[in-house]
């Protein structure tokens, strides 16, 4: 049995605004009365690090998405979504942002930073995936730090959950002078994988 | 009313709830939060609210506003609890008056600490009642029951969230705030309960374990503890992994007795109940077998033909933490049926990795490149627990124990006979945690070595709460602002500098004099965290690399995760403007973008 309606799992980098996009989802799905389950990454990790949230929607257990389970993966920065890929479910959808992060283990040359399609070619053996310059886009709309709401923009079309409330929920979270230059980088995520 | 909140805030909540009137906490991850959401709001509430200096200071604020009448709270991370056991040990035999519950938040896996030590036992050990919700939900309803626990067997409660159940969120249906007064009566003068002169604390230890039997029977009918009898397999499981029981036997459609445990002492009728129903049960928890022991002993008693299976059959990993898989495919090969194992990803395996790391332009990086300078790589470096020791690649954390043991542990190399240069380092907030004993024991037993106080004037790792160093309370109230030179010179520190690492010609020489006193240095390493400076508005020059850039690394091996390097160097966003790059640069390739 099915025990969640739909398992999102968000990953990024510490300072993205990872936990940002969770908190929204969980206030719209709290509007729409539907259950919602989280796990975040406090901490540590935080400092740079590689971050994973969790996002369970219509559910009433635990807040971890189970490996295989995720039914979106939603990637803030590429190399994140190839390390977390195998939380995505047969099947289901990854959203990734293609603009990389490089990390200081890369920056040091002990490793090397893998080309965009190396990250996509796997994901794509699993399920559908969605690639956009998110970081670019927000840049569009008036902040390259507004990524996160490209993402989540993007993200809304999958979500059983109205987009109106999505966008309330959005209003709610941010602070009143970013609204402007958040609901239009919601808007062109959106539009970027309408077609 | 329901709301999309935090565990940790959920327990605030709890505690708002519940009418306390103090909240004493040190910060620890996973446990930061529910001080920082009482801070917040504590001026609209008759609650007193502070960071306390160390847990085991909180915890005795805590005490002393029970026998107030005052219900009171201490706030910790798990390895906190080690710190405040002295009073948590004896305060079981002299108990409470107002409730008091202490938050002792466990981190299985180490997410974000030095060990997984499990607060149950604790509990066990000091014949304490603990609580072990599976959610925020549970978090948040068993605050506010653990206060009424507490008053009615004079014991304080503990409340055990892990960091699934803390840094988790969920829509949590909440309860009334009362308003109006939360503070007690006063002290009653009561010297037989609390004095605990050995001939009050013999009689009071008995009383401790009479109690012990009401306590449970009360525990048995509380509604965290869940018992669904079915079929003659069954599943007994705790706190959250009571929950990921639950989700697995309805993903595997499995029809088994289910027993899930919230409290302890752990309900032994309920137990008792499914070891002679069942025939083969499993045993599902986090971290120490404690439910598992308590199983075998029942089990013993009532059904010795009873096949147990859990962590000592090595079906249940015995460290780290447990998830649905884990669970699903443990119950899964007990009933014979298919597991799942996820597919590792072709190149998922050479992604690089991404540790923590210092943020770009953080003071404790430049102190780390000074201090080496002067110290040379064969110096020995012991370090202690905060953001300074994700800088660990810099070559000079040589040790992390737990909180303050930097200072002790480098005197004990010392007198263990090394004569090797000793650089211990210590952050502002630790030190004054626990530090400034090693610092006084260092000086009074003739230690010769240097104590590095990496001060950044906050506690950055946990979010960035105040301490006695900042001049400001929990709430924001202005107090006395400690100068960590003074109470250097004071506990016995013969050279005492204070430098800005920013400068790294001046630092450099700051650590040279401190290496070659004859005796016990202190240097004070002082610059704001960058974050927190960002927070109060700041706004960062940039640098840049120019084209006499020749690409010799220098500046690379600094490591700032805003210094990228393609056959030559380039200095990204991250930027936030320290300079110290700028120095290194042989070349005077880097400057100020203007
Ligand atoms: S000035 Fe140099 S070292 Fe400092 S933050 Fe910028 S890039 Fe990093
Ligand atoms: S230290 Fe100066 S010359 Fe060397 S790589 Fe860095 S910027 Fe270039």
């Amino acid at each position: 049995m099915r025990t969640s309606k739909c398992d999102i799992v968000i990953v990024g980098v510490g300072g993205q605004g990872v936990i940002l996009i969770s908190e929204i989802i969980g206030r719209a799905a709290l509007k729409a009365g539907i259950h919602v389950r989280a796990a975040e990454t406090h901490g540590m990790a935080q400092r740079g690090g590689s971050v994973i949230n969790h996002t369970r929607l219509g559910c009433i257990y635990g807040p971890m998405v189970p490996e295989g389970g995720a039914d979106i993966l939603l990637a803030l920065e590429p190399a994140e979504a190839l390390r977390y890929g195998r939380y995505l479910s047969r099947g289901g959808v990854a959203l990734v942002n293609t603009k990389p992060v490089i990390p200081t283990t890369v920056t040091a040359g002990q490793f090397r930073y893998p080309e965009i399609e190396e990250i996509l070619a796997p994901l794509r053996g699993i399920g559908r995936v969605l690639p956009m310059n998110a970081t670019e886009i927000a840049e569009r709309a008036g902040s390259s730090q507004a990524a996160n709401i490209v993402m989540l923009g993007a993200l809304s079309r999958f979500m059983p959950i109205e987009e109106a409330l999505v966008l309330e929920a959005l209003m709610d979270s941010v602070p009143r002078r970013y609204i402007d230059v958040n609901l239009k980088a919601f808007e062109l995520g959106k539009a970027e994988v309408s077609g | 009313m329901r709301e999309y909140l935090l565990g940790n805030v959920a327990i605030a909540r709890g505690i708002l709830e519940a009418g306390a009137g103090l909240a004493a906490g040190y910060p620890g991850t996973p446990s930061s939060e529910i001080i920082d959401t009482l801070s917040g709001i504590a001026s609209g509430y008759d609650i007193h609210v502070e960071w306390s200096v160390n847990e085991k200071a909180a915890l005795e604020v805590a005490i002393g506003g029970s026998w107030a009448g005052t219900r009171s709270v201490a706030t910790m991370k798990h390895v906190g609890l080690n710190v405040a056991a002295d009073p948590f040990m004896t305060l079981a035999y002299l108990g409470v008056d107002a409730g008091l519950v202490i938050v002792s938040a466990d981190d299985p896996y180490c997410h974000s600490s030095q060990n997984e030590q499990d607060t149950r036992r604790y509990a066990q050990f000091a014949s304490v009642p603990c609580l072990d919700p599976a959610d925020p939900q549970e978090a948040k309803d068993m605050t506010v029951y653990a206060f009424g626990l507490s008053e009615r067997f004079s014991v304080p409660v503990l409340l055990r969230p892990t960091t699934r159940v803390s840094h988790a969120r969920s829509d949590v249906e909440l309860g009334e705030i009362p308003e109006g007064r939360r503070r007690g009566r006063g002290f009653r003068k009561d010297p037989a309960r609390r004095v605990s002169l050995p001939v009050n604390a013999r009689r009071l230890h008995r009383e401790l374990i009479d109690k012990q039997r009401d306590i449970e029977r009360e525990l048995e009918s509380a509604p965290w503890n869940r018992l669904l009898l079915k079929g003659d397999v069954g599943v007994i499981a705790s706190g959250i992994a009571g929950l990921y029981a639950e989700e697995a036997l309805a993903n595997l459609d499995a029809d088994l007795s289910l027993l899930r445990i919230g409290t302890y002492p752990a309900p032994s009728r309920m137990i008792e109940e499914v070891v002679k129903h069942t025939s083969r049960v499993m045993v599902i928890e986090e971290l120490e077998p404690v439910v598992e022991e308590l199983v075998e002993i029942v089990a013993k008693r009532c059904n010795p033909e009873l096949e147990i299976l859990g962590k000592r059959s090595g079906d249940i990993p015995r460290a780290g933490e447990l998830d649905l898989l884990t669970v699903r495919n443990a119950i899964a090969r007990m009933l014979g049926m298919s597991v799942t194992v996820p597919e590792d990803l072709p190149g998922a395996e050479s992604v690089p990795p991404r540790p923590p790391s210092l943020c770009p332009g953080c003071g404790h990086r430049a102190a780390y490149y000074a201090m080496r300078k002067a110290f040379g790589k064969d110096a020995i470096y012991t370090n202690d627990i905060g953001c300074y020791t994700i800088g660990i690649s810099m070559g000079t954390v040589d040790t992390c124990l737990c909180m303050g043991a930097s200072i002790t542990i480098g005197s004990g190399i010392r007198f263990g006979g090394d004569e090797r240069p000793i650089c211990c380092c210590i952050g502002d907030s630790t030190f004054l945690h626990a530090g400034m004993t090693g610092l006084l024991n260092a000086a009074y037993n003739k230690s010769r070595m240097t104590v590095a106080i990496l001060d950044n004037s906050t506690t950055a790792m946990t979010g960035h709460q105040p301490h006695p160093g900042t001049g400001f309370t929990a709430t924001g109230e202005e107090s006395v602002r400690i100068s960590l030179e003074e109470i250097a010179k004071a506990l016995g520190s013969g050279h005492v500098e204070c430098v800005d690492p920013y400068n790294l010609e001046e630092s450099i020489s700051a650590f040279t004099r401190a290496r070659d006193f004859p005796g016990l240095s202190v240097v004070i390493s002082r610059a704001p965290c960058r974050i927190l400076l960002r927070r109060k508005g700041e706004r960062y020059i940039r640098y840049r690399v120019t084209d006499e850039c020749v690409g010799c690394r220098q500046c690379v091996e600094f490591n700032c995760p805003a210094i990228e390097f393609d056959e030559k160097a380039a200095i990204n966003q991250l930027c936030t403007g320290c300079g110290v790059c700028a120095q290194i640069c042989p070349k005077d390739a880097i400057e100020v973008v203007k």
